[in-house]
Order: structure tokens, then sequence, then C-alpha cells
């Protein structure tokens, strides 16, 4: 349905519309889930057996060559004439056995325990001290473990490769073809396989800096390293689904700070989302409406305040809105009483909402007036035309145009703003503190309450649960929204 | 009827004049007072009044003079060259995966996509105390190295923009190229980075101001070698419990500092920025 045939419908028309397109959309999408974890299942399996196949099949058919690079990898490259490229395989293997011997499969030992030998301390007789015998380091361990696994991982791709290439390359010279030399190798790199040369360093980069520390966290959440179980000085293990049960339905503390946050979390995303969107629209009407002057004026002021750095317009909030702040002097020359902007729950809430209005509202104002520009001419003249004023030409053509327009960035902005930790942590701090909550104030996002559990209290396990809820929750929005809107079909549209 | 019509559009532009300036003034006040304020003789975060009763330029002066505890001129040099450095790093990387994810097809684009995907919506920070052990075990905590490698890090991961800049580009393009006998590598540099000037300049200005407004993973890796801290974290510390009375004003005026360039450096650039987000994020 064209969307000009949709605003021609009556509204309970609209609202069934919307309905059945939600609930064909959710059903569709689910189907859609299931069978694609099926597919890959499938697909995961019938590659498992298909490479095992390949591995035995390949070792009877090839050559001594190919035989031998079964044991030392690179010898079907370096035994046909293939040397960088087979001392470059050789030389992987060798670091690979050295760092497993020398490092990697001590610490590989200690990963189901994470450690068992605690720091001891021996009295000296001799030197009349004490000495302490370096104990088991539960958090090196895991990191190490984590890291060993990877490069193992690694490893066990590039030993399947060595061999397919041995095996390939025997092919091409039954065939009576040449192999590919080095220079052959580097120039497919910039042409072919240009997609390997342009991603190997940055995926190196996020391997390292973040997916390897991300896994690193996810496993944390099953253990119980808490500020009472601080490597090195003692050792901390596995604890399954404990810290999920414990935040989840656990009776105590910990569970109603969670449900708690997790409320005001959802509660600030949705008001930040649509508060700066639907004012940032009418700023940016009002700024482009015909006959206003000035326009770069007016946009220029706006602009300013992104540009400022958000942490010092933030910082610099706080300090204005605090008890004794500039706002609550001049609220006293005015004769009205300080109002607690920042220390009160239910205020602070509303504060910090409506800051962050102050400072997100020059960017929708931005990014949508080239979107309103575009909103057709006609649609608002027949609305002038059938005598709609400015409040209805904005809900009922503005507003809809723009939510069937922008979903995508929708969904950005509320994902980001459940992750939107600046403007909690600068401004409020999280504060006030709840009584009844466990490390957490009553404006703390789950962010915040992460922060200041890896932070200030050493809470990790914690932590990462929550992370963990946080990536769900964002996972399941977006998965939702997204796949509903076409953006994700129409990729490639324009190409 | 013509008439009327007429007056009621300036009745309506008179109300939206008002309303603009009023919001304008919400907008800039802030703004004002922390200019004011880094200008400002008595010392502490806190006045009983508004205005101040001296003024004087020493706040800005002991910035570079009164370096003992607090080294700003430092942190600038700290903070531009591990923003050069990293933007370079950020803009080049940036660039390319996007470049391989949008125009180039092979195998595992699509597994890519996801993955970026995936661990785009875990906090970014979560991973932050893992990162700083896996750095102690290299020996490079409390160094620019380090935070130029963190910040530079993540640039595979932030491709969606970019990617949606390219996507636009006609694929017709890269076929010609192609057919008179460019590699993939030489499309790239020769045919497609002329014409993508703008998602460029966002890339390389999104990237050099990061290390400007970061203060979280900062303050992970550099603990407490002041030596190394940039800007953010600097000014951040002024603001603790045992510092903020003496050093309230100090800090305005190091922001001040460092949103003037900042400023006109976005203002200048925001076409761009409009630009490169309205093409990545909201087409799609």
């Amino acid at each position: 349905m064209q969307y000009i045939d949709y605003v021609t419908l009556p509204w309970y028309k609209k609202i069934v519309v919307r309905l059945t397109k939600a609930a064909k959309n959710l059903g569709h999408n689910f189907v859609a889930l299931i069978s694609k974890i099926g597919k890959f299942l499938i697909s995961a399996f019938t590659g498992i057996v298909g490479g095992i196949k390949y591995f035995f099949s390949t070792f009877w058919k090839g050559d001594i060559r190919t035989k031998l690079s079964y044991l030392f990898m690179g010898s079907g490259c370096l035994l046909r004439g293939q040397i960088v490229r087979g001392l470059a395989f050789l030389a992987l293997q060798m670091f690979y056995i050295v760092y497993m011997v020398s490092f990697g499969w001590g610490q590989l030992k200690l990963f189901p325990t994470l450690g068992t030998a605690t720091k001891k301390e021996i009295w000296d007789e001799v030197n009349q001290i004490y000495l302490y015998e370096q104990g088991d380091n539960s958090m090196l361990i895991l990191l190490f473990s984590v890291l060993t696994i990877a490069i193992s991982i690694v490893m066990f791709y590039l030993y399947f490769r060595n061999i397919r290439m041995a095996y390939e390359n025997q092919q091409l010279l039954k065939a009576g073809k040449k192999l590919n030399t080095i220079v052959d190798d580097a120039r497919e790199f910039l042409d072919k396989k240009l997609h390997v040369t342009f991603l190997s360093l940055p995926t190196l980069g996020v391997i390292f800096f973040t997916a390897l520390p991300l896994i690193f966290m996810i496993l944390i959440a099953f253990t119980n390293y808490d500020k009472n179980h601080q490597p090195p000085g003692s050792l901390f293990t596995w604890v399954g689904l404990e810290n999920f049960r414990n935040i989840l339905s656990g009776r105590d503390v910990l569970a109603t700070t969670f449900k708690g946050v997790l409320a005001w979390t959802i509660i600030w995303a949705i008001f930040a989302t649509f508060s700066n969107y639907i004012l940032g629209m009418l700023l940016a009407l009002m700024i482009n409406k015909k006959g206003i002057k000035f326009k770069s004026m007016w946009r220029t002021i706006f602009v300013i305040t992104i540009a400022v750095p958000q942490f010092v317009t933030l910082l610099l909030m706080s300090r204005l809105l605090d008890d004794r702040g500039a706002v609550n002097i001049l609220l006293g020359y005015l004769g009205m009483g300080p109002v607690k902007f920042l220390t009160d729950a239910a205020i602070a809430r509303v504060t910090v909402i409506v800051v962050n209005i102050w400072v997100g509202v020059p960017y929708t104002m931005l990014i949508t007036t080239g979107i309103l520009m575009n909103i057709p001419a006609e649609l608002y003249e027949s609305a002038r035309i059938d005598g709609a004023g400015p409040y209805k030409t904005f809900t009922k053509i503005t507003l809809p145009y723009m939510l069937f327009v922008t979903t995508p960035y929708l969904i950005t902005q509320f994902v980001s703003n459940i992750n939107n930790f600046n403007v909690i942590f600068l401004l409020s701090g999280g504060n006030p503190l709840a009584l009844d909550y466990y490390q957490a104030g009553k404006t703390d996002l789950l962010v915040t309450w992460l922060y200041k559990l890896t932070v200030n209290y050493q809470d990790y396990n914690l932590a990462s649960t929550i992370g963990i809820m946080i990536f769900v929750i964002s996972a399941a929005a977006s998965l939702i929204v997204y796949n509903s809107s076409s953006s994700a079909k129409k990729e490639g549209m324009f190409q | 009827m013509r008439m009327g019509m007429k007056k009621r559009g300036n009745v309506a532009n008179t109300i939206i004049y008002i309303i603009l300036s009023v919001l304008s003034v919400l907008w800039i006040l802030p703004i004002l007072w922390l200019v004011i304020t880094s200008f400002r003789a008595e010392l502490g975060a806190w006045t009983p009044y508004i205005l101040p009763k001296e003024y004087t330029i020493n706040n800005y002066t002991r910035l570079f003079t009164d370096t003992a505890l607090f080294n700003y001129p430092r942190w600038f040099m700290n903070t531009l060259v591990v923003a050069v450095f990293s933007c370079i790093i950020t803009t080049i990387l940036n660039l390319m995966t996007s470049y391989t994810l949008s125009r180039l097809r092979f195998k595992a684009r699509r597994a890519i996509l996801n993955i970026g995907l995936i661990l785009g919506m875990f906090p970014g920070f979560m991973a932050m105390i893992a990162v700083y052990f896996l750095l102690k075990a290299i020996g490079l905590t409390q160094s620019l190295v380090a935070l130029v490698l963190v910040y530079s890090a993540g640039a595979g991961l932030s491709y969606y923009i970019a990617k949606g800049f390219f996507d636009t580009i006609p694929k017709s393009l890269d076929e010609a190229a192609t057919i008179d006998g460019a590699t993939q590598n030489m499309v790239f540099w020769k045919v497609i980075l002329p014409l993508s000037k703008p998602i460029v300049i966002y890339t390389a200005l999104m990237a050099f101001m990061a290390p400007w407004l970061d203060f979280i993973f900062v303050s992970v890796i550099m603990k407490d070698n002041y030596n190394n801290y940039t800007v953010a974290l600097g000014l951040w510390q002024m603001l603790t419990r045992e510092n903020i009375y003496q050093y309230f004003t100090q800090f305005c005026a190091g922001a001040v500092l460092i949103s003037i360039p900042i400023t006109l450096l976005f203002i200048k650039m925001q076409k761009y920025y409009v630009e490169g987000v309205t093409a990545g994020g909201v087409k799609g």
C-alpha cells in the first residue's frame, strides 16, 4: 500500500491496517528467525561433516607433498615452489607450538577451575620476614584462556586452509597449470581478494579490542568475580546462572534494584527519544517556515550548543541546577523557593529528561531539516485547501510522514538512549541515592549502574550480567522494529 | 480575504519569532554563563549571586603558568597528538571497512554485517576492564599509544554511516572502471574516494573529536598518570570534591578554550555532518 493511500483512510481503518501489519510482521519475523537459526544449524552441521570427509579423503588422494602438509604446515606450498607462502605457514605452526607449550596449555588447563592455589604467606626463619608465594590469578587465567582458545581456532582454520591449498596446488599441477607466484598473490589481494586486504586490519582491531574483551566479560557473568573475590589475593570460580537468578528473580535488594532501574531505563529511553524527535522537528519547521528571516543565524545558535563538548555543558548544567546553583538563585530573586532539581527523585527524573531535550534537540533539528524539505508540497497544499490549521497539518501530515521515513533513525536513537551514559552520569551521577537499591540511584540507567559496579565497587560479575541484559533489550527492540521496517530489505536499491 | 490571510501569516510569524527568541536565550544562557564564569575573580563553584563581582583573566593565564598539579598545556598537546593519529588511522580503517561491506561481494559479507550489528549492541565500555588488562599484558597501559589504539580499534565497527553513503553511489561507475582495466583497489582510491568528500570529512571530523570528548576510556587506561591525561579527563579531575572550590573557574576557562576550536570546526563542517548522518542513518 502506498503512503498516500494509507493517509486517506479513516482512523479506525488505519488502526486495523497497522495492527494487521504488525501481527503479520511479528509472525513473519518469528518464523523467519527460527528458520534462519535452523538453516544456520543445518549448514554448520553439513559443513563440519563435509570438512571431516574432505580431511580424510584428501589424505588418501594426496601425494607425498600433500600428505606431508598434514604434519608440517606449508609443505604443500614450500615443496612446490611457493617459498614465501610455505615459510609463512611453517613459521605460524612453530609459533603456535612454542606458544602452547610455553604458555597457552598451562592457562587452558586451569580454565575449568579458574585456579586453585591461593596466595600463600610463608614465614622465612632465616631472614625473619614473610615471603609470599604467588598463587593463581583467576582473572588472568580466564583472560589468557580466552586468548588461547581464540588463537587455537584461528590456527585450526589456517591448518585446514593449508591442507586445502596443498591439495589444490597438487590438482593445478596435475592439470598442467602454473601455480601462483608471490607477485600473482599480491596482485590478487589488490583486486579479487581486496576484501581480505581491506578488512584484515579493522578485523584485528575489533577482535582484540572489542570481541575478545566482550567474550571475556560475558564469561565473567557466569563467575563470582565480585568485590569479595579479587585476584590476586583470592580466587573466583564458575557459578553458572546464579547471577542471572539473583538479578531476575531474587527477592532481595538486587532484584528490586534491577527492576527499578530497568523500568526507569525504558521510560527514559521512550521519553528521551520521542521528546527530542518531536521537539527537534518542530524547531526545524519553525526555522524553515516561509517568511522567517535569519534562518542561518537561528540554526547557528542551536548548533553552537552541539559543538561545545557535551561533558562541559552537562557538568555545567549540573552546577547550575544544584540546590545552591544559579537557577535556584534566580528563582530566589523571583521569590520562589529552591527547587530540588537533582536531589528529589521525581523532580530529578524530569530534570534529566528536560536537560536531555536541551542536549538533543539541536541534533534532531539539523538532521530532520533536509528530510522535512522533501515532504511533497501537494500534501500541504491540499491540507490548506481543506482548511487544516498548523496543528492538524503537523499531526496528520508531517509527523506520520517523518515516522514513516525515519524509522531506522528512531531505532538507533532508542538504542543509544538505553545506553545514554553521558547525560545521566555527568548530570545527576545517577543520584539521588536510593536506600532500597544496591549501589544505584533513582536516575541511574542500566549502563550507569554497570559503570558504578565496575569502577567503584568491583562487582564485575553483576556488571557483566547487566551488560548482557542491556544487550538482550537492545537486540529485542531493534529486531522487532528493524525487521518490520523496509530499509533492511531495500539495501542496495540505489546500486 | 487576501489581506486576512497575510495578516494571519504575520501574526503566526511574530509568534514564531518570539518562540525562537525565547528558545535561543534558553539554549545560549548556559554557554554564556560558562564564559562569564571563566572570567570570574572569586573562587568556588557556587556564589550566592549570579553575575561575578570582579572580572579577571587570571583563570586563563593560570592554566598555562600554574602547571604543577594540573598541566593544561601538556594535556592539550596530548589530546592533539592522540586526536591526529587516531583520526588518520580511524578514517582509513573506517572507510576501507565501509567500502568493502558496501560495494564488494564475498562469502562472509552477510555474516560480518550481522556480527558487527550484534557487537554494537553491547554497551561500549562493558569491555573496557578487559581491554585494560589486555593492554597491561602487552605493557602499554598509561601511555598515549594505548589511547590511539583504543580509539582506532573500534573503527571496524562504526561502518554504518559511511556504508550507507557508499550504498548510494551507482554501481555502474565501478563496472565502467573495471571494464577499463582498473583493479578493485584502484576503483576505491581513484573512482569512489574522490566522490566521497562529505563522508570522508564527516568520518575524519568524528574521529578527530572523539579524544576531546571522551573521558571514560582515558580514565580507565591512564589511572593516576596525570602527565598523560587528555583535556577532557584533566578538566573532569578539576571538579572532584577536593579540587572544585579552588579550580572551578579554571575549569570554565579550560572548557572555553577547547570549545572554541571545536565549535568553529563544527560550524564550518556542519554541512558534511548533516550529509553524513542523513546519508547513512536515515535512508538506511
